[in-house]
């Protein structure tokens, strides 16, 4: 329905449903994102966003439901795959809804632990980087050199040696973003990735992620509440109610969608119910 | 001094009567048996108790004028007492002495710390301040090395010095080893002596049973110890925090408890003796040659002297150390060394990043236990003889503690904290049964002016600019 449908979704959600005890947290939700655009995750509070992502990345096991990535030249099905090959082997990156940098290490080895299971076979499991080996040392290098390409993305060049955990709150989500990104992911699932900025921040938000998806040619999955971001940047907005899809289009039609105006300010509820 | 005086000799005159009342009984006196079946008398220490009460009536003035920002009245207070305990003044005992003396010492100190602290931090702020730091950092490590390596040549080397300081360089050993599970990947690890016990077993069995010399042995050992970590660590590394920390508190004993059980292997409690000494290319350190063996003093042409095996086992354990230190540092700054850390900062966004937190836990589980392993081993050549006693749940205690209060991770810190902890009971011998206290004094004296450690500092791994170039922040 949006951009690149010569090469089929690149993620396709199928029938998912995850079941915690008696509460179904999600109902039978089938969606499918594309590469290079941004699909939209929105939903009022407990309406199951969060659930969805931990269940792409590995996080729940989902109870039901198949999740088929189109990934570098095969197929993953994600609900088989344990939780750390989906960011090793299928290449999907997450963010947190709170943040979740490695704080006490610097902006620089943050994006190099990023970069973790190339560098690990460059070092031939540390034996070859034990003992110096050149081939590692240009590895490290080249390493070095994307992070620095990230790090003047967003602009924390002069940072790269402090400490993550002492930069401001925006700093953070935007760092925690480009370590996402320098795992060199085909899809990237980004939890509430404007929640606390202010509005000159999540402009630059909007920047970036537009950027990523242009320049980068990846997928991006987004949960996000602040409609600015949503509605200006999305491709594709998908809308979750109580665990269930309730709409799904582009941004104007999800808008005026009368089930999303519904469930966002709940007036007609009652009315319909009596 | 103003109208809080009586107010402050109130507050003090109260908690001398309270320490009045709880140390009557406690030091005040105490029941001895008069024998010949007469029962018991007792035999008053009346003059402690009154030493005891007015050195906590002084201190507690002193503390409060301090808190009360009147800095020399409390530093001439604790001068005096400081003077009064050092005098030739006749006390009951030596210790005494030492007790009214700290007692001023910490006075002074309390009164001027605040004092000091905003002197000490506005001096590093200063130019020449931070370059001095930054000199002192680096060169820190170098001069504790030269002073390790030259120390058996200087005139204080003599025997007890030696063996206190092969005992430090074990612990520092063991505390390296140590930092990169719990300092570098966050481990919480209580069971850490299994593994020098897995080490120092293996050599010894190796040794008196198959006749393996140290140094075949000493890699085996390590593997051997290694082995061990893994096959504990598969099943228990999914565990995070306090569950992990139960868990190996409880291998730690169950190794133990083979070990004392186990009498066809490890002869039980009685341990394995006569386990040979490592050899320098094969020759021995004895005054005569077992048959088929050359002495070491035969070999280099020189008088026996039984000191020469001392300063042997201490480069050996210096040279084990600096091989754990160093292959620790190139660890950190590989791939698996930043996993490591970035593990103990946040397991749940190291599994989103891709990496594999069992193989990752593990690898760092076994190579702290490889190195304990070859501490093991370094241990039974020294003792000649070990047994279950040497592999006790102190002995992690005190490891872990030797970690924590260097500051996880700080290599130079678990020097600083080794000598600490296991030297200063050693040197305050003279303090008899007190000298646990002093040791307890120290302790509690580090986390309360350093909560995190000795050295808090953490080196990154990489650098975008060079240090010193200050970037913008």
């Amino acid at each position: 329905m949006t951009s690149s449908p010569s090469t089929g979704p690149l993620i396709e959600v199928e029938h998912l449903t995850m079941r915690f005890g008696g509460l179904i947290a999600i109902d039978d939700v089938s969606f499918a994102a594309h590469q290079k655009a941004i699909t939209a995750i929105i939903g009022p509070n407990g309406a199951g966003k969060t659930t969805v992502f931990n269940c792409i990345t590995g996080f729940y096991k989902p109870t039901a439901g198949r999740l088929t990535l189109r990934g570098v030249g095969r197929e993953f099905l994600l609900e088989r795959m344990r939780g750390h090959e989906i960011g090793q082997k299928a290449r999907v990156a997450r963010t947190f809804q709170n943040i979740r940098l490695f704080a006490g290490m610097t902006v620089l080895e943050n994006l190099m632990v990023a970069q973790h299971n190339k560098l690990m076979r460059a070092s031939g499991w540390s034996v070859l980087g034990l003992l110096g080996v050149a081939s590692f040392q240009r590895a490290e290098a080249a390493a070095v050199e994307l992070a620095r390409l990230w790090l003047e993305r967003i602009g924390l060049m002069a940072d790269a040696d402090r400490p993550a955990g002492e930069l401001p709150y925006g700093d953070q989500r935007r760092l925690e973003i480009a370590r996402a990104m320098c795992t060199e992911p085909v899809l990237l699932c980004l939890d509430e990735p404007a929640a606390g900025l202010n509005p000159r921040e999540s402009a630059e938000l909007n920047q970036l992620l537009v950027s990523i998806r242009d320049r980068d040619g990846i997928g991006v999955l987004l949960i996000e509440h602040d409609m600015s971001v949503v509605m200006n940047i999305s491709d594709h907005i998908v809308v979750l109610d109580y665990g269930r899809k309730i709409a799904e289009g582009v941004p104007l039609a999800v808008r005026n969608d009368p089930a999303v105006i519904r469930a966002y300010l709940g007036t007609d509820d009652e009315a319909n119910d009596g | 001094m103003g109208p809080r005086l009586p107010l402050m000799l109130k507050d003090a005159g109260l908690t001398a009567f309270v320490a009045a009342a709880l140390g009557i009984f406690i030091v005040g006196f105490r029941t001895v048996d008069t024998g010949g079946g007469k029962g018991l008398s007792f035999d008053y220490h009346l003059v402690d108790l009154a030493v005891a009460v007015v050195v906590i009536f002084i201190g507690r003035l002193g503390l409060s004028m301090a808190a009360n920002g009147q800095r020399w009245p409390a530093i001439v207070l604790g001068g005096a007492m400081i003077a009064a305990g050092a005098s030739p003044m006749k006390l009951p005992s030596g210790f005494l002495h030492w007790f009214v003396a700290l007692g001023g010492v910490l006075l002074v100190i309390r009164a001027i710390w605040p004092w000091a602290s905003d002197a000490m931090s506005a001096a590093a702020r200063t130019p020449s301040g931070l370059a001095l730091g930054k000199a002192r950092s680096r060169w820190f490590g170098w001069l504790l090395l030269g002073a390790a390596v030259l120390m058996p040549f200087t005139p204080i080397a003599d025997q007890k010095t030696m063996d206190l300081g092969v005992l430090i360089l074990t612990y520092v050993m063991l505390g390296w080893g140590l930092n990169i599970v719990v300092g570098l990947a966050g481990l919480l690890d209580l069971g850490y002596v299994a593994f020098y016990a897995v080490g120092a077993y293996a050599y010894a069995l190796l040794s008196t049973q198959y006749g393996l010399g140290f140094w075949t042995v000493l890699p085996l050992a390590g593997m051997m110890a290694a082995l061990f970590g893994i096959v504990l660590g598969f099943p228990v590394l999914r565990l995070r925090g306090d569950y992990l920390a139960i868990v190996t508190l409880g291998f730690g004993e169950i190794i133990r408890l083979v070990l004392l059980n186990w009498f066809d292997l490890t002869n039980g409690p009685a341990g394995i003796g006569s386990i040979p000494g490592p050899t320098l290319f094969g020759a021995v350190f004895a005054e005569t040659p077992p048959a088929g063996k050359q002495t070491v003093s035969e070999m280099l042409g020189i008088a026996f002297d039984g000191n020469h095996r001392l300063i042997f086992l201490y480069y050996i354990i210096l040279g084990l150390a600096l091989v754990t230190n160093l292959f620790t540092q190139r660890m950190r700054r590989l791939p698996v060394g930043r996993a490591w850390e970035a593990l103990r900062e946040d397991e749940t966004a190291c599994q989103a990043l891709g990496i594999n937190p069992t193989n990752t836990k593990l690898t760092a589980f076994a190579i702290g236990a490889m190195f304990a392993g070859f501490a093991g081993s370094f241990f039974a050549a020294k003792q000649r003889f070990i047994s279950p006693e040497s592999f006790v749940f102190i002995e992690s205690a005190i490891i872990l503690a030797i970690v924590v209060l260097g500051g996880m991770g700080s290599q130079i810190g678990v020097v600083l904290a080794a000598v600490l902890l296991i030297g200063l009971p050693e040197w305050f011998r003279d303090l008899g049964n007190y000298r646990m206290l002093a040791f307890g004094l120290a302790m509690v004296l580090i986390m309360v002016f350093r909560p995190r450690g000795l050295i808090s500092h953490r080196e990154p791994s990489i650098r975008l600019h060079p240090a010193g170039s200050g970037g913008s922040g």
